[in-house]
């Protein structure tokens, strides 16, 4: 390789960083040479997000140097981080709403400014969209406000991998692929490779670790704020991947024979469309909503949940829980503490006279942050405090507290890590056997695996009902794809 | 140490700090020869912005957006009408605080109609709703100025133990807000709202439902304070609740609520409208000029702001 | 390409609303439809227009200034004194308005002050400034002022000219240029504002400070209209510039505003004051039919919208 001839783009040597009690950098060396892709991995509270940070010149080590091109860095910023040539592509999307595809792209750069500055970035970003997701579709006049998720997340990898003539050697991409669809994903991460032999550098963030092996030329693991392993991406294979992050590889338990869908349906809708079918969720079920993303599988859950509550009048017991997948948007209460974000929807429940029974409330708090282990010292501290994936563990508490018979789930395990997952997936399978119901959208397959029944959805539709052994990656493909293909 | 954390953990504590300190300057100007008259004067004008204050909070921690301009409309309409029903009988008065009430109730089922049938900011649905409601105050007023019957009359100005009865009334409203917003699912849900409206309705709150009672409860404060304020002043006038829109959410801001929604604050009212009562009388006991204390009245507020700028989180 | 994007429904609303009005103007008073009646009905509309567009430049930064009137009163009181009197301390006095101004943007953002309350504050300020300068209503216009707003241009109006000149301009900074999509991003999504490398400190404050090079347009040509001054004469403004931001489309978060949108609405507001007075509506009721007219305006803007979404639904 003549990656190690050559001057590295950026390295990072013997970082550290804490934020108050928490050491989220334990001494951290990281290099990226032209040339490469870097994959970066490990769990939830690792210290990818940090060590992005830090790269990004957002946070400033405690300790430690940074060099760009060989050169130390002296008071490195966001600024002198972007004089680089270094771009970010966040996990959470970051584009401005109220603005067209074109005017996020002049916000991304400084230099696109003067006379015919539109037409410049205009030309600038279509061309790229028109790189890395050929046939895309957007109109770059139009504002993202008006867009899809996966489009707005194509919008924004490719306004990072813009050049308006400040140059561009490096690109951190955040999971990049946590709203593509599978088409998409393999758009991009051909792109990616494009991008490397050219000459740039990729660091690649996801927590989908065939994506990390396919795309990456080297792996770094990290794992309480230290790397613990950095080598080829050759070397590695996923179950050695998913062994030096540290997490245990459970077998897949079946949930035994598929209950019958048979009896009063606790939910319905009718079919929508011509080759639509009937929604029907039976108690006890494991349902699952599968299909591209963004197909109205949110939306069919959002009516279910509308359909079943009351905005005007209070209830006392929940008939339905909701988990959402968008945190910020959807679910996180963010001047409170764990828990109250975790009680919320049991609340009624603990009411005299419209009084809350305060111990009460705390008591089955407690209960249920040993139940799920919330990793916090104190459930007083705020909900914002928690990462992401504990956050998450929150919101299932939240629905899962409540007595609701049926819980909806709307994408929750985004930007979860493995660990967290499992612990999920076994908490679900144990309420499905006590009798509650769930009605679970899903970006990932093997999750969708695990339901007793699948739609699939397509355009606002479900075009596809599998059962039982018939819920296989193919099936679910097909009818995702089938009118793409004819 | 632990004092310390506690005084800067509780930004409202600063609005009794300043209140206290406007108050020692003034009684040290006048050698303490005012100490009861101040007090009890602060006590009573403090005690209607504490009233429609409590409202307002409410509204306010509702979230960005959320705050009620028919406030002084309100006031003026409910005094009008209540005095006009009452017509100086001392045996109307029960049918005049049920008309106050009405009054008030009839406002912020209008107020939230707007709001959600037009799906208007709040801000503009109580501007608009207040324009009607004083139109109204003014075809019922007609300039002839009622009395009050003379036992609210004599009430409103009278003390109980060295306190304004208005003020043993806003203190009781006071802990029922309190409680209300602390213990209740009511506050709880409020505050759920203010800080993140979807995710509360995915959480099973019944947002229309409390939106509604709160423009209501809003509303009827409002009123309340309309009533008292125009026996307390012997009748109603067309623009005694003017300088109350800015006093509303002036006291509810200084006292430590967010004005992003989501959290509020009742002991910071209190503190926030002795405040800003007792600096007027201050500039006044030093003789400034109209001009003086205004500009000076602005720069207060903005300093406390500043200083109290902390960001609150629980 | 979509014929109907949302951005262009956002102008077509308020634009129909302000045909619409119109229509009923000149179906009550034919006479009105004439270059003389024109300039009668739309006399005022050129500093509600400025002060409407000063308002938005605020509320493009997801703020909202509740001092726009008493700010404009003071500016019109500096120019019907000073500037005539001593025009290098007037004008120097509103440089340092100005400069006030984009001052308030950058304590705002530091401090991280809820906007509404710091404005308010502000508002006291002004308006204690303008009672100390101008105690009675007086002063004189500028004869170069007079002479611009009495103009007559040629076939149309001068307040017409003048309105169309302002909402090209300000179209043109605002949605067109680099610095205009910059602003307006911030309002959008600040962090990736701040994340691409840029000042966000310093696109408030150019945000504010063009938010006082307006407002201070605005009571310049109002007095230009006037010819004297009070410290009352725009009060109305903070509310009519709110209303007016709001009627042409814009929201009140998130950086969606419409400089073309904001000017049709202060002109919908302008005329819907001349329209009451044909109307021939007792004074009791005025401003209530105002209140009753901003409510029905909405109203059509709602059916409307929700009329275009259906249609545009697959």
């Amino acid at each position: 390789m003549t990656a190690t001839t050559t001057n590295p783009v950026i390295s990072v040597n013997g970082a550290t960083k804490s934020f108050g009690a928490v050491r989220a950098l334990a001494g951290v060396d990281f290099t990226v040479h032209p040339g490469e892709c870097v994959g970066l991995v490990g769990h939830n509270g690792a210290g990818k997000s940090t060590l992005v940070s830090i790269l990004n010149g957002g946070l400033t080590p405690d300790e430690g140097t940074i060099a760009l091109n060989g050169q130390p860095a002296v008071r490195y910023s966001i600024a002198q981080a972007r004089a680089t040539g270094l771009r970010c592509v966040f996990q959470e999307l970051s584009l401005c709403p109220n603005l067209t595809v074109t005017e996020n792209t002049r916000v991304a750069h400084r230099g696109l400014r003067g006379f015919g500055w539109r037409r410049r970035a205009r030309a600038l970003i279509r061309n790229k969209l028109d790189d890395i997701f050929p046939g895309h579709g957007i109109d770059v006049n139009q504002a993202i406000a008006s867009f899809t998720i996966a489009e707005r997340q194509m919008v924004e990898i490719a306004t990072a991998f813009t050049d308006a003539g400040t140059g561009l050697s490096l690109v951190i991409l955040d999971e990049p692929t946590s709203s593509l669809d599978a088409g998409l994903a393999s758009q991009l991460l051909a792109y990616i490779g494009r991008f490397t032999a050219a000459g740039g550098a990729i660091v690649l963030i996801s927590h989908i670790l065939g994506e990390i092996l396919s795309a990456s030329t080297r792996i770094v693991v990290m794992k309480d704020g230290k790397v613990v392993a950095d080598r080829p991406a050759t070397g590695f294979t996923i179950d050695s991947l998913v062994g030096a992050m540290g997490s245990v590889v459970r077998t897949r338990e079946g949930r035994g024979a598929a209950s019958a869908a048979t009896g009063t349906p606790v939910l319905s809708r009718p079919a929508r469309g011509q080759a639509g079918r009937a929604f029907r969720v039976f108690p006890g079920e494991l349902v699952g909503l599968a299909g591209l993303g963004g197909h109205g599988q949110t939306d069919m859950l959002v009516d279910l949940y509308m359909g079943e509550t009351n905005a005007w009048l209070p209830r006392r017991a929940a008939a339905v829980a909701f988990v959402a997948g968008d945190r910020a948007e959807d679910g996180n209460f963010p001047l409170w503490s764990i828990l109250r974000n975790m009680t919320l929807t049991l609340l009624p429940q603990l009411t005299r006279l419209g009084l809350v029974d305060g111990t009460r409330e705390s008591q089955i708090a407690t209960d249920w942050r040993q139940r799920i282990e919330v990793r916090t010292k104190d459930m007083s501290n705020p909900i914002l405090s928690l990462s992401g994936g504990n956050q998450q563990k929150v919101l299932f508490a939240r629905a899962l507290a409540s007595n609701a018979a049926v819980v909806l789930m709307d994408d929750p395990m985004r930007g979860v890590d493995i660990g967290t997952k499992q612990e999920v997936y076994a908490m679900l399978r144990a309420e499905a056997q006590k009798g509650r119901t769930f009605v679970w959208y899903s970006t990932e397959m093997d999750e969708v695996c695990q339901c007793d029944r699948v739609y699939v959805f397509r355009e606002g539709a479900i075009v596809a009902e599998l059962a039982g052994a018939g819920i296989t990656e193919d099936s679910i493909l097909a009818a995702s794809f089938a009118e793409a293909a004819a | 140490m632990t004092a310390l954390r506690f005084v800067f953990a509780k930004p409202w504590l600063w609005s009794f700090v300043a209140a206290f300190g406007t108050w020692l300057v003034t009684i040290l100007f006048t050698g303490g020869a005012s100490t009861l008259g101040l007090s009890q004067a602060a006590l009573t004008f403090a005690a209607f912005s504490i009233i429609v204050g409590l409202g307002q909070m409410f509204v306010v921690t509702l979230g960005p957006g959320n705050v009620d301009l028919s406030i002084p409309a309100t006031m003026t309409l409910a005094g009008t009408v209540a005095l006009k029903v009452m017509d100086t009988q001392d045996g109307a008065i029960l049918l005049g605080l049920l008309v106050t009430l009405g009054v008030g109730i009839g406002i912020g089922i209008a107020n939230y109609a707007l709001i959600k049938l037009l799906r208007i900011p709040p801000i503009i649905a109580t501007l608009s709703s207040s324009f009607i409601v004083q139109s109204i105050a003014i075809a019922t007023n007609r300039g002839i100025r009622i009395k009050p019957p003379a036992v609210l009359a004599e009430f409103s100005i009278a003390s109980f133990l060295g306190v304004p009865n208005v003020a043993w009334l806003a203190l009781v409203i006071s802990v029922f807000a309190w409680v209300l917003l602390e213990k209740g699912l009511f506050g709880r849900w409020v505050s759920a709202i203010g800080q993140n409206m979807r995710a509360a309705r995915l959480a099973g709150i019944p947002v229309d439902g409390v939106r509604f009672l709160t423009y209501m409860l809003c509303a009827v404060l409002a009123a309340i304070a309309g009533f008292l304020l125009s026996c307390f002043s012997g009748g109603a006038a067309l623009n005694m609740g003017s300088e109350y829109l800015l006093t509303s959410i002036a006291v509810v801001v200084i006292g430590g609520t967010a004005v992003a929604g989501g959290f509020a604050n009742v002991p910071g009212i209190w503190g926030a409208s002795l405040f800003l009562f007792l600096v007027v009388s201050m500039l006044n006991t030093y003789g400034a000029s109209a001009g003086v204390r205004m500009v000076l009245t602005g720069v207060i507020i903005i300093a406390v702001i500043i200083a109290a700028s902390r960001k609150a989180v629980r | 390409m979509k014929l109907l994007t949302p951005d262009r429904l956002r102008l077509l609303v308020p634009a129909l609303s302000l045909a619409v009005l119109l229509g009923a103007v000149f179906w009550l008073q034919p006479r009105t439809m004439s270059y003389t009646g024109l300039n009668l009905l739309f006399n005022l509309a050129v500093p509600i227009a400025l002060a409407t567009i000063a308002q938005m430049f605020v509320m493009m930064v997801n703020d909202l200034d509740l001092s726009m009137g008493t700010f404009v009163s003071f500016v019109a009181c500096i120019t019907a004194t000073w500037v005539q009197s001593d025009p290098l301390l007037g004008y120097g006095a509103l440089a340092l308005c100005i400069a006030a101004y984009s001052a308030i943007g950058v304590v705002i953002y530091v401090r991280q002050l809820p906007a509404i309350v710091v404005t308010l504050g502000m508002s006291f300020v002004w308006g204690g400034l303008a009672v100390l300068l101008l105690p009675a209503p007086g002063g004189s216009a500028p004869d170069w002022i007079r002479a611009m707003m009495t103009a007559k241009p040629p076939f149309v109006p001068m307040a017409i000219v003048a309105s169309v000149l302002i909402a090209a301009v300000t179209h043109w900074l605002v949605m067109r240029s680099s610095l205009g999509v910059l602003l307006r991003g911030v309002g959008g999504n600040e962090k990736t504002v701040r994340r691409a490398g840029w000042s966000v400190l310093r696109a408030r404050a150019i945000a504010y400070a063009l938010a006082g090079v307006f407002a201070v347009l605005a009571g310049m040509t109002l007095v230009g209209l006037t010819t004297s001054a009070d410290a009352n004469i725009a009060l109305r403004y903070t509310l009519l510039s709110i209303a007016g931001v709001i009627l042409g489309g814009g929201e009140f978060i998130g950086g969606r505003v419409s400089p073309i949108g904001a000017v049709i609405g202060a002109l919908t507001l302008t005329l819907a004051a001349s329209f009451l007075s044909f109307l021939k509506i007792s004074p009791d009721w005025q401003i209530g039919a105002q209140g009753m007219i901003l409510i029905i305006v909405l109203a059509v803007r709602l059916a409307l919208n929700r009329r275009e979404q259906r249609g545009a639904r697959p």
